[in-house]
């Protein structure tokens, strides 16, 4: 889309350079009677970025949402687009889509009339043709073609769905927000929708704030992530850096699996901490903030980074002597749920590859498990 | 149980319904409308057309109900449309109960009580005082189809109101905030998104309203005085007080043929309004 092409409902766009964030939150909160569902976000979203957030249900995230698409004000702190404060802006002023939660399609009207409905508002109006050729074009993308003089009820949730989808892409507005877009698709139509979401906001360099339960679709599809706890930002970054550096036990547990040991902090040194998990035992591992010895501390070790092996062939590491459990079949993985005696039960990944030589392990089999001390992450517990 | 025993059960006390308090007395209203007026009043068995004849001789009445029935049913949806929305969209969920039993309250008194009192607020000492204080003089208002008018909406706005509210109260609030999203004004969400979508609830109170008007006699009596009379005050004077039941069956036959003839054209409206409703919305 070129920006010419684009005309927003009000004069928000004056002229002025691309660069600065196409959106940001400044310390907003957001107060409903009791629960405050926003406290002190802040964000800043840069213009054509594929942002998400990720976090349990009612932490949030569709109110941060409805906020930046102006169905709600902050009660505190500033909402801004392009620059501008926009807190009490209306909805319709804003040149910001949404694809909602619940769909909220026009029951009363055919399917080809709920994608037009934004191309009819704009002023001037696109001539009739100009309307129908994109209605049809965001019929293909959400593969409803021949869907166009379909009633709403006549369709089902996962086309209902990618009809909201359709509705609000058609608009190409420059910043658009997605409610758990792909809830109600099954697992192939939804990584189809994925791998097209991605190409039109590629294409049309759309901004895009996605809001998923799903840790997986936010990892593949996101620029950056941002995990929610009740009302707040726990951390912001890319994928990789929440995976290789969560800021906390939370951020772990949310991005990709992995096993958790708590204890104290015993011994902490530039390099390395020492954790003393239950019964005792000592584990090492690398701290990412600044911990303190006598601190409640977690450890967490990824399934991946986890080895098995039949016997203590690696000699100078010491492993851990565990029985298997369960064995789950996973394709390219096989995922072992192992006990150890003090440690507890955790959970080991291991790849196809690693197998070949001496086979699968049994459930009830007495294993050995190894992983590096630098692969082990002392995280807090806040 | 089949299907069909079933449905003739579901169906059985409607049918009986139907049949003792509609089929039999308008059949007697018809074969009555034929016959002639006994010497002391009543009826005496006929065929003659001499009733129907002499229907010009109550043109006034029809031409009255004719005009004041859709007036008033027009006035009191131009007037309840507002308030159900207010009471449905913009009222305070936790009053909305307590305004919705307001609206409703006068209809536990009798509407001839409230006509009353309508006598006396459009009378003398009423609202033409009022005026007078102010200067516009002589303002006459009781006994004139204005005051009928008056009356009606008064009477019959609950009826009104009721359909309309339950309609707009279903109505899915997160529509109007998706029509918002998409760029449409509060103003446009109403037309294209408020309206075609409340259009049921105001075919029905329109519908009921309506029917119920044609056969209106009480506001008429009270507030028109006897310069204003509907059709209704024609039946209460032909079969009350003169005793013409031949001729009181002509016209009350008369009034059921135009109540079906207009309640068919408006359903037909309405439906072509209902298929009309998707090019409503792409104004
Ligand atoms: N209009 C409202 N009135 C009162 N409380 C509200 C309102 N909207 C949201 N809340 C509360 O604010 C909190 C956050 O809600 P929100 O809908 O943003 O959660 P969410 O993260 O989108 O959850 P989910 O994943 O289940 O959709 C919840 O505790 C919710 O009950
Ligand atoms: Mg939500």
């Amino acid at each position: 889309m070129n920006e010419a092409a684009y005309a927003p409902p009000s004069g928000l766009q004056a002229a002025k350079p691309a660069a600065g964030p196409i959106a940001e939150l400044r310390n907003v909160s957001k107060r409903f009677g009791e629960v405050l569902a926003a406290d002190g976000l802040n964000l800043s979203i840069e213009a054509g970025e594929f942002l998400s957030f990720l976090g349990p249900s009612g932490c949030g995230k569709t109110t941060a949402l409805r906020m930046l698409a102006g169905f709600e004000a902050p009660s505190s702190g500033d909402v801004l687009l392009d620059g501008e404060v926009v807190n009490d802006l209306e909805p319709y002023r804003r040149p910001v889509n949404m694809v909602f939660q619940h769909y909220a399609l026009f029951p009363h009207l055919t399917v080809a009339q709920n994608i037009g409905y934004g191309l009819r508002q704009r002023r001037p109006r696109p001539p009739r043709e100009e309307i129908e050729r994109k209605v049809t074009n965001a019929l293909e993308i959400v593969r409803l073609e021949g869907f166009g003089g379909r009633r709403i009820w006549e369709l089902s949730g996962g086309q209902q769905q990618r009809v909201a989808l359709a509705r609000a892409i058609v608009n190409e507005p420059k910043l658009l927000l997605l409610d758990e877009p792909m809830a109600a698709l099954d697992r192939k139509l939804r990584k189809e929708m994925q791998i097209e979401l991605q190409n039109i906001q590629r294409r049309l360099g759309i901004t895009f704030v996605l809001v998923t339960h799903d840790q997986e679709e936010a990892l593949s599809m996101s620029d950056r992530i941002c995990i929610m706890r009740d009302g707040r930002i726990v951390q912001t970054g890319s994928p990789r850096d929440l995976y290789d550096r969560p800021r906390n036990r939370y951020v772990a547990g949310f991005v990709g699996s992995s096993n958790f040991f708590d204890g104290v902090a015993a011994a902490v040194s530039d390099t390395e901490t020492q954790v003393r998990v239950a019964g005792g035992i000592m584990l090492s591992g690398r701290a990412l903030a600044p911990v303190t010895a006598g601190q409640a501390v977690t450890l967490s070790v990824r399934p991946e980074q986890v080895r098995l092996a039949r016997t203590a062939a690696d000699g100078d590491k010491a492993g851990w002597d565990v029985t298997v459990l369960s064995r789950i079949f996973l394709g390219e993985h096989t995922e072992y749920l192992v006990k150890h005696d003090g440690l507890g039960e955790f959970m080991v990944l291991t790849p196809r590859q690693a197998e070949l030589s001496d086979g699968p392990f049994n459930a009830g089999e007495r294993l050995v498990a190894f992983w590096e001390a630098e692969s082990a992450l002392v995280l807090t517990q806040d | 149980m089949t299907q069909r025993s079933r449905n003739f059960l579901l169906l059985a006390p409607a049918g009986a319904w139907f049949l003792v308090m509609l089929v039999i007395p308008l059949t007697v209203v018809l074969i009555f409308s034929f016959g002639e007026r006994g010497a002391a009043g009543g009826y005496v068995p006929a065929f003659t057309l001499e009733q129907y004849a002499n229907l010009p001789a109550r043109w006034a009445a029809f031409k009255n109900t004719l005009i004041l029935a859709p007036a008033g049913t027009l006035a009191s949806l131009l007037i309840a449309y507002p308030l159900a929305y207010y009471l449905a969209v913009r009222a305070d969920p936790r009053w909305k109960t307590a305004l919705l039993v307001l609206v409703i309250v006068p209809f536990w008194t009798s509407i001839l009580i409230r006509s009353y009192a309508w006598i006396f607020l459009l009378g003398g000492r009423g609202i033409p005082a009022l005026l007078a204080a102010i200067g516009i003089e002589d303002v006459r208002l009781i006994n004139t189809p204005f005051a009928v008018l008056i009356g009606i909406v008064y009477g019959y706005l609950p009826l009104m109101v009721f359909p309309i509210f339950v309609n707009l109260d279903r109505l899915d609030k997160r529509l109007l905030e998706a029509s918002s999203d998409l760029g449409a004004s509060p103003w446009r969400t109403f037309l294209q998104v408020t309206l075609p979508m409340s259009l049921p609830g105001i075919a029905t109170g329109c519908l009921l309203v309506f029917i119920l008007l044609m056969g209106e006699f009480l506001i008429p009596a009270i507030l028109g005085g006897g310069k204003v009379f509907f059709v209704g005050n024609a039946l209460v004077d032909l079969f009350l007080q003169s005793r013409n039941w031949a001729y009181g069956s002509a016209v009350a036959a008369t009034l059921v043929i135009l109540m079906l003839v207009s309640v068919t054209a408006y359903m037909r409206l309405i439906r072509r309004l209902g298929a009309q409703r998707e090019d409503v919305a792409l104004m």
